[in-house]
């Protein structure tokens, strides 16, 4: 399994979940691929300048331009006659904030390329700020716990819907504690031309603040209490969905993380609310069964 | 003419490194707790391997993995994951 295409010696965080995504990635994508990468954990960690982790090309675009880069790289390969996936590998700050207009375009502009956003629902590198892709009642240094608040008040953006209302020929969720169906999704996305879109699930020990080797455990509760769904769509048509037997209490997600720990303590009305989403998602993608 | 238009144009092509250059960057020394594989009690399934997130864990001659101590951060991801239990982390001494 172990891929040849990413060397040790990167800085991520011990237990991160981020290069764990990255070795499944590569694992279903191949060595003919040349990766994009905002700046965010993926680019400060693997990429210490003078080195780097990857085995693949792979160029650093700014914050919000690593869609539009992928872009000008597909034409100039179409140019080139050469063969060769591009994939934008980006963080959830990059994908959901600051990069949404030049993914937007290269949705609009029917690109081929496959864009992978590793969601760790916050801006980690810079100390866990909170961006559209935190979870509602998750506390961050931007949205902390205190007096007159529970933490994040908005809910989580939801990106693959937006990239369904463009059109985007295949859109995908994924989480790490399913590795297996992370590299199929990866291998189904290689075989369809025109945008892609998968967003992974991608737990952060530091951030979330739980134990570094709970890593997948968490990655694998965010799926069986129905807060994190995943599910594939293809042409706009929902085909298939991670249906979750006797789906968990939101509680058991929530009590390992301390992002969450003042919801357990006393914010009753806000745990429900967690527990309703939970519910929609169940409800909108029929998870239960 | 065209010659000199070629020539004309610089692009500064920014930080450019080798591929995979990060194994010198040995990072074992951030380890506070070691993972100790027992192959008697390994299935050799290889799930300890999926989920590194160091990408460093070998396979031996006879077939079983085992972390490479030098990148091992210690995180227990393999230990927690193993589902024969057969990786135990135990406090590292280190000497010197």
């Amino acid at each position: 399994m172990s891929s040849q295409l990413f060397a040790p010696g990167h800085t991520a965080c011990s237990g991160c979940g981020m290069p764990i995504a990255i070795k499944l990635i590569l694992e279903g994508s191949g060595k003919d691929i040349i990766v994009v990468s905002p700046t965010g954990c993926l680019e400060v960690t693997t990429t210490r300048y003078p080195t780097s982790a990857w085995g693949v090309p792979w160029i650093h675009s700014l914050f919000e331009n690593a869609a539009a880069v992928a872009s000008g790289i597909e034409r100039a390969l179409k140019v080139l006659n050469r063969d060769a996936n591009v994939i934008v590998i980006a963080g959830d700050g990059a994908t959901v904030d600051i990069g949404i207009g030049a993914l937007s375009g290269m949705f609009e502009r029917g690109d081929n390329v496959t864009y992978i956003c590793y969601d760790n629902e916050a801006y980690m590198n810079t100390g866990v700020q909170r961006c559209s892709s935190t979870p509602y009642g998750a506390s961050t240094t931007t949205s902390p716990v205190g007096k007159l608040s529970f933490g994040e008040d908005r809910p989580k953006k939801d990106l693959p819907a937006i990239a369904v209302a463009h059109g985007v020929p295949y859109v995908a969720t994924a989480s790490i504690g399913y590795p297996k169906d992370v590299i199929r999704k990866i291998k189904r996305a290689k075989e369809i031309v025109g945008p892609k879109y998968i967003h992974i699930l991608t737990p952060c020990p530091t951030g979330w603040r739980f134990d570094e080797n709970k890593t997948i455990e968490i990655a694998k509760l965010a799926v069986e209490t129905g807060l994190f769904p995943i599910y594939e769509i293809e042409g706009g048509t929902l085909i298939k969905v991670k249906k979750i037997k006797n789906r968990k209490p939101v509680e058991e997600y929530l009590r390992l993380q301390g992002r969450y720990r003042h919801i357990l303590k006393g914010f009753k009305d806000q745990l429900e609310i967690i527990q309703e989403i939970a519910d929609k998602n169940a409800e909108k993608f029929g998870l239960d069964g | 003419m065209n010659k000199a238009k070629r020539n004309d144009i610089r692009l500064i092509p920014g930080g450019i490194t080798r591929p995979k250059t990060t194994i010198t960057n040995k990072t074992g020394f951030w380890r506070t707790f070691i993972p100790i594989f027992n192959e008697e009690r390994c299935n050799k399934c290889g799930i300890c391997d999926i989920f590194c997130p160091e990408n460093c864990i070998i396979i031996n001659e006879e077939g079983y993995r085992h972390p490479n101590y030098d990148f091992c951060k210690g995180c227990g991801i393999c230990a927690e994951e193993c589902p024969k239990d057969a990786i135990k982390m135990i406090l590292e001494s280190k000497e010197g």
